[in-house]
Order: C-alpha cells, then structure tokens, then sequence
C-alpha cells in the first residue's frame, strides 16, 4: 500500500496536470458539470426552501427562541388542526379517486369513438383543465351562491328545494370536492386515453377467444396493462391536491367555522392571515411526511412492474 | 372437436376493398388444413371471420355444424395462437395458460392438472411461473400454443405462428407443431404464407390468392396435379419454369417446340389430353427438379435440350443453373458432381412425363 502510493506519486507529479485533463475528460464529470445549473436550481428553489421551512417550524411565534417540535404539539392538541387533517384526507382522497373514475371513464368512452370526432371531444372535455382555476372557481362560486344560484334555479325548476351549496359544512365539503373534480378529471382523462392507445389490440383478441366479456376484458387486461400508468397519475394528482389551496381559498375561504380548510389554506390562514409563520410552515410541513410514505410505496411498485414486464 | 364449413363466405373491409372473394370451403374433423398465399391475398382474414374477430359480409361459417355468424368469439369454442404470441405481460406463463380456463370457471385441480399436462407436452414445466417478458421467442411461441391445447376447443386457429422465430426454431416448431396435432387431433386451420410449412404440415392445403381460392387438395396432389398457373407456380421451390412453346404434330405424336426451335416429345399417354392445342401457342411447365442433367436410371419419356448457364449456385447436395431463354428464366436442378460452367453450353434432360401445359388464355392447366 505504502509502496504503491510513493511509486504513484511523483508520476502524477511529472506531467503537471495531465491527471486533472483527464479528471475533466471523464464521462461523469463532464455529466455532472453539465447538470450543475439544474442542481443549483433545485437547490436553491426546493431544498433550501424547505430547509428554511423546517427551521421556521421550529421556533417560537416572534421567531425568537428554538422550541423544537412545539408548534406541533400545539396543532395536534388543537380541535381545529385536527379537523383540517381530516378534511384534507377526506377531500384529498374522495377528490382523487372520483378524478380517477371519471378521467378513466371519459377516455374510455373517447377511445371507442372514430379519429375524427375524437378530438373536437377531447378538445372541449380539456377545457376545464386549461382555465386558470382561481377564475373557474370564481364561476362555481357564482353558481353556488345562494342569492343568484344557477343550479338551485335549476333544481327549483324540478321542484327539488335549494341547496346550501356554501353555508351547510357538509354541502361546502362537497361543493370543492365538485369542482376539484371538474378542474383535474381532465388530466386524468387525457393520460388514461393515451394509455388505453398503447394496449396492444391483439391482447384484446386474445381474451375475447380466451372467452372474456367485455367487463372481463376491462378487468384483466385493461387495468393491469393501465396499472403504472394508474399509479403516478394517482400519487401525483395526490400530492397536487393535498397541497390545493386556490380552489377552498375562492370558494369557502376555509368556511363555514373553518370545516373546510385544507392544509395549504390553513397555513396560509395561521401564518400570513394570522401573523404565526413558524406554526404555518408547521402546518404545511405536515403533509410532507404521509406523501413520502404512499409516493415511497407507490414508485416502488411502478419500478418493480416495470422490469417485470414491460 | 368439429369439422369447419365455409359457404360463399365474402369480406369487404370498409373503403370497398374485398379481401375475401366468397370462398367454399369444407374442413373434416380432425383435419390439419393449412391456408396459404401470396401475401394480402386474405388468409388471415379468412381466419379471423372463423374467429369470430372479423365481422362476415356474406355467406355462412359453420363449426360443428352450428352457423356461427353472430356468435361472439368467446362462445365458438375455438383457441388462436398469434403471429406475435399476444401473451398478457402481467401474468405468469402458468396464467396466461389458465386464463381461459378461469375465465370459463373450470375447478382449480382441472386447470392445475391441464395446465401441467400441457407444459410437459410442450416442455415448459420449468418456465411456469416466469412473465413472458423473461421468456425468448421460440419459449414465448410454447406458451402461446400451450394456451390453446389447454383450452381443449373445438378447432386451433394458426396465424403464421412461426414468421417470428428464426430459421432453424421454425423447423424445431414446425415439427412440434406436427407432433401436438398428432397428440390431441384437434381440428387445425393454419395460416402461412411458407409454402415449405404448408407442405410439411397439411393434411390439405388450400392455394388463396387475391381473395379467391385456387386449388384444395393434399400436398402431393398439389405439387403434381396443379390446377392453375398460379398454384403451378406457387408450390414448389425453386418455383416451376413457364417457357412459351407451341405444341406440333408430326404423323401422330405431339411435339412441344420452343421459340429457338428446341423440340421435346411429349409422352404417348400424354397425346390424346394435348391433342386440342395442337398448332396453339402455350406456356410449357417444368418444374426445376425435373430439367436435370443426364444421370437418371429411368431412361424413358426424356427429352434432350442444350441451354447455356448464366448463374450456377452450388447448394451442397445440388447445383441449381439458372439460364435466360428469350426472355424467360429458366431453372435446372443439377447434380453436384455435374461439371457446369458459366456461359458452356450444357446438356440437360427434361422429364416429360413430370411436365405440364397451361393454355395462356385461361391460365389454367391442361
Ligand atoms: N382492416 C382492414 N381494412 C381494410 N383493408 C384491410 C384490412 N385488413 C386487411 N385489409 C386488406 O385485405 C386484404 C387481405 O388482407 P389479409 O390480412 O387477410 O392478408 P394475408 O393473406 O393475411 O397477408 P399476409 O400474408 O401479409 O399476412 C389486403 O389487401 C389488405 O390490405
Ligand atoms: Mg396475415
């Protein structure tokens, strides 16, 4: 080892930079040279972020002295906290799963329409998507609101009585699950359409000669091929709308009594609106966790699909 | 197990193409019948109306004696093996061979001792649990017939199941194949536009082109007695030569003399069938294997003939001349061992009574 080392080393002092030529030369520094402005990006708008975030969390509310893990001993002790948590589980999750339904229902139904009609549907059934939400929330707003409610009009006209769309928490909770839902079914209906495209036509043939019905198909052959495809459009969209905040901020503004807050607005709520930034980067630290957990699990499935299979 | 019958059976594709043309055809049970053709000349459609993948524009299919015009494929009760396997990618080789045995609620010990019976059959008993991903193309072409033999239907439908795999595999398959047909006796319509797999493996073959069938008969019947030019030219490798000549009399018999004045004599059993076209204008058909030099033993209805080689292409076992005789290509099958030479003169030897007229006007065979 010794010997090995004096032996080497005055030749790597003979040339006089060769050694560093060739350090430059090498394939993976010239990578990692080539992808440092990426990394100073992420790093300077994602890690140290969230660094700071995490240091915010841990100080007191003048942002004075260090008191650890307090502010969420605080939040959890806290009635409202814990409301916040459910609904934004239940909104989040509800939110997703209806999402995923109708995206994958919708392109199933374009997938079996003609190429040409095709894409004036899906064209239109995009639309949602492409508008800025915090306008089209401004519109369900409009059409939610108990003086000029379009859609109690229209439930009057039928003779059903109205509904308080905004005043009632349950309502509320429904009404920015409906147009989360209508905001995000679109993303999913275009992955699923470009998905159920890339299933090979003969697997179909073969399960209808194997003796599948239609349903059986879908079951078997459909969902299992989509499964990758299922399971990050499911973990992404989770994250996104985990993390919403201008739909509940537009619509109910947290209300009524706060029942409809998601974490993203309640922080926002607790650290601008009410002056706590430390307890607000708690909050929305607060999600980081149980996302990293499904989004381990989750990605872990998709890699181990794929060298199965694909 | 079922016989298979076709009735004027016609299909047009949208846009007016007709692929399939009202073709008649009968399949016994048990019966190994092999379509085959030119490519795009409608087998694989044909396959696929008895499938039931492809809707049928006219006339009647019947399996087992039941019209299956309107049955849904899952209900004819036959299995099809794919050109390219069409495998489910997430499910074990083991599920991919009991899926349709699931599907049609077969017990669990049934699917298990069928499933196993097959992959001893087919020598995949290893492989079982195996995705086809991790499978190469000749075990994936296994598993794909394990799929069908398991299902034990009524008729196997084949299209062109070994196209994928490389020569030598397709030789191994193509006696498999033969071999599991032997076994079970399933009725079997297999599509491929390999005349030598067509050959090997039919009971009967049928000649498609351009939608219509040309000729059915058994192998042997097909390479000695064509019908048309076609089925003469298709069947047989190298294909069959087609050298204009005229068919003379002279004080009784019949000669056939070709444009540069070479004179054959056509056999005496031979004179009475060709004696309409005498003075007429033919195409003169003899297959290669049957324009040899001369090292026959059997000595009778030969006919001499002098053709200079432009190509000479030694196979081993045979030397294959090629000549060019105004305007024709012209094949012979030599011996080996026959001193040929590019641009000599050679003396061939064409067996008369292996030879064949197709008048020009109809192109049929005589
Ligand atoms: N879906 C379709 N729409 C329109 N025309 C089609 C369609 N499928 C096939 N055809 C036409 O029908 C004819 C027969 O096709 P088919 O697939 O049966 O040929 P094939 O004999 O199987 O040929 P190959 O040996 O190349 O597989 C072809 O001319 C083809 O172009
Ligand atoms: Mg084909």
């Amino acid at each position: 080892m010794a010997d090995g080392g004096a032996a080497t080393l005055p030749r790597m002092d003979a040339p006089g930079g060769a050694s560093l030529k060739r350090f430059a030369r090498r394939r993976s520094t010239i990578a990692f040279l080539m992808t440092l402005p990426l990394i100073a990006v992420i790093g300077g708008l994602v890690v140290w972020p969230a660094g700071y975030a995490i240091h915010l969390a841990t100080l007191n509310r003048r942002m004075t002295s260090f008191i650890g893990l307090g502010n969420f001993e605080i939040l959890l002790e806290s009635e409202t906290f814990r409301m916040v948590i459910f609904q934004s589980v239940f909104f989040a999750i509800t939110a997703v799963i209806l999402k995923a339904a109708i995206g994958f229902w919708l392109a199933h139904m374009l997938h079996h329409i003609p190429a040409n009609g095709q894409r004036k549907w899906r064209g239109m059934l995009l639309v949602p998507w492409v508008i800025p939400p915090a306008l089209s929330t401004l519109g369900w707003w409009w059409m939610f609101e108990p003086t000029y409610s379009s859609i109690n009009w229209i439930l009057n006209i039928f003779a059903i009585p109205s509904v308080p769309w905004l005043g009632e928490p349950w309502w509320a909770r429904i009404s920015v699950i409906i147009v989360n839902v209508w905001y995000g079914a679109p993303f999913f209906m275009i992955m699923y359409l470009a998905a159920l495209k890339s299933v090979p036509e003969q697997l179909y043939e073969a399960a209808a000669i194997d003796g599948a019905t239609s349903w059986q198909r879908l079951r078997y052959v459909t969902l299992p091929m989509m499964r990758n495809i299922i399971s990050i459009t499911v973990l992404f969209s989770l994250i996104v709308t985990f993390a919403n905040y201008d739909i509940v901020r537009v619509l109910t503004n947290g209300g009524p009594r706060d029942l409809t807050h998601v974490f993203a607005s309640y922080a926002f709520q607790v650290g601008i609106l009410a002056g706590n930034i430390p307890r607000g980067a708690a909050v929305s630290l607060f999600m980081f966790p149980i996302l990293a957990i499904i989004a381990f699990f989750v990605l872990r499935g998709v890699n181990r699909r794929n060298k199965e299979e694909a | 197990m079922a016989q298979v019958s076709l009735r004027k059976v016609i299909k047009a594709y949208e846009g007016g193409v007709q692929a399939v043309k009202g073709i008649d055809l009968e399949i016994a049970d048990h019966e190994f019948v092999v379509l085959v053709g030119p490519s795009g000349c409608g087998k694989s459609t044909t396959l696929r109306m008895i499938a039931g993948l492809e809707e049928i524009s006219g006339g009647d299919i019947a399996i087992g004696g039941t019209v299956v015009n309107d049955i849904p494929p899952r209900d004819r009760d036959i299995a099809m093996v794919f050109q390219n396997y069409a495998l489910y990618p997430h499910m074990s080789v083991y599920d991919n061979m009991a899926f349709g045995l699931t599907l049609r609620k077969f017990p669990k010990a049934e699917i298990d001792k069928r499933v196993t019976e097959a992959a001893r059959i087919l020598d995949i008993t290893p492989l079982l649990e195996r995705k086809p991903k991790a499978l190469s193309g000749g075990q994936r072409q296994r598993v794909a017939m394990g799929r069908a033999i398991v299902r034990d239907p009524k008729v196997f439908l084949f299209d062109e199941p070994l196209s994928n795999l490389d020569a030598k595999l397709r030789v191994q398959m193509r006696t498999e194949i033969k071999k599991v047909h032997q076994t079970v006796k399933t009725t079997t319509i297999y599509v491929t536009h390999d005349q030598v797999e067509a050959m090997t493996l039919a009971d009967r073959v049928v000649v498609m082109n351009h939608g219509v069938i040309e000729q059915v008969g058994p192998p042997q019947e097909l390479y000695h007695h064509p019908a048309t030019r076609f089925v003469a030219g298709f069947i047989g490798s190298p294909a069959m030569n087609f050298i204009p000549a005229r068919i003379e009399e002279a004080s009784g018999a019949l000669n056939v003399v070709m444009n540069n004045g070479t004179t054959l004599a056509v056999p005496e059993e031979r004179v009475a069938r060709y004696r309409p076209y005498a003075g007429k204008q033919v195409l003169f058909g003899i297959r290669p294997e049957h324009l040899t030099d001369d090292k026959t033993m059997d000595k009778s209805n030969l006919a001499p003939l002098s053709l200079t080689p432009e190509v000479i292409e030694p196979m081993g076992m045979e030397t294959l001349a090629h000549f060019r005789h105004e305007g024709t290509e012209i094949t012979a099958r030599l011996d080996p061992s026959t001193p040929a030479e590019v641009g000599k003169p050679l003396a061939l030897i064409a067996h008369m009574n292996q030879m064949h007229i197709i008048d020009p006007t109809t192109d049929k065979v005589v």
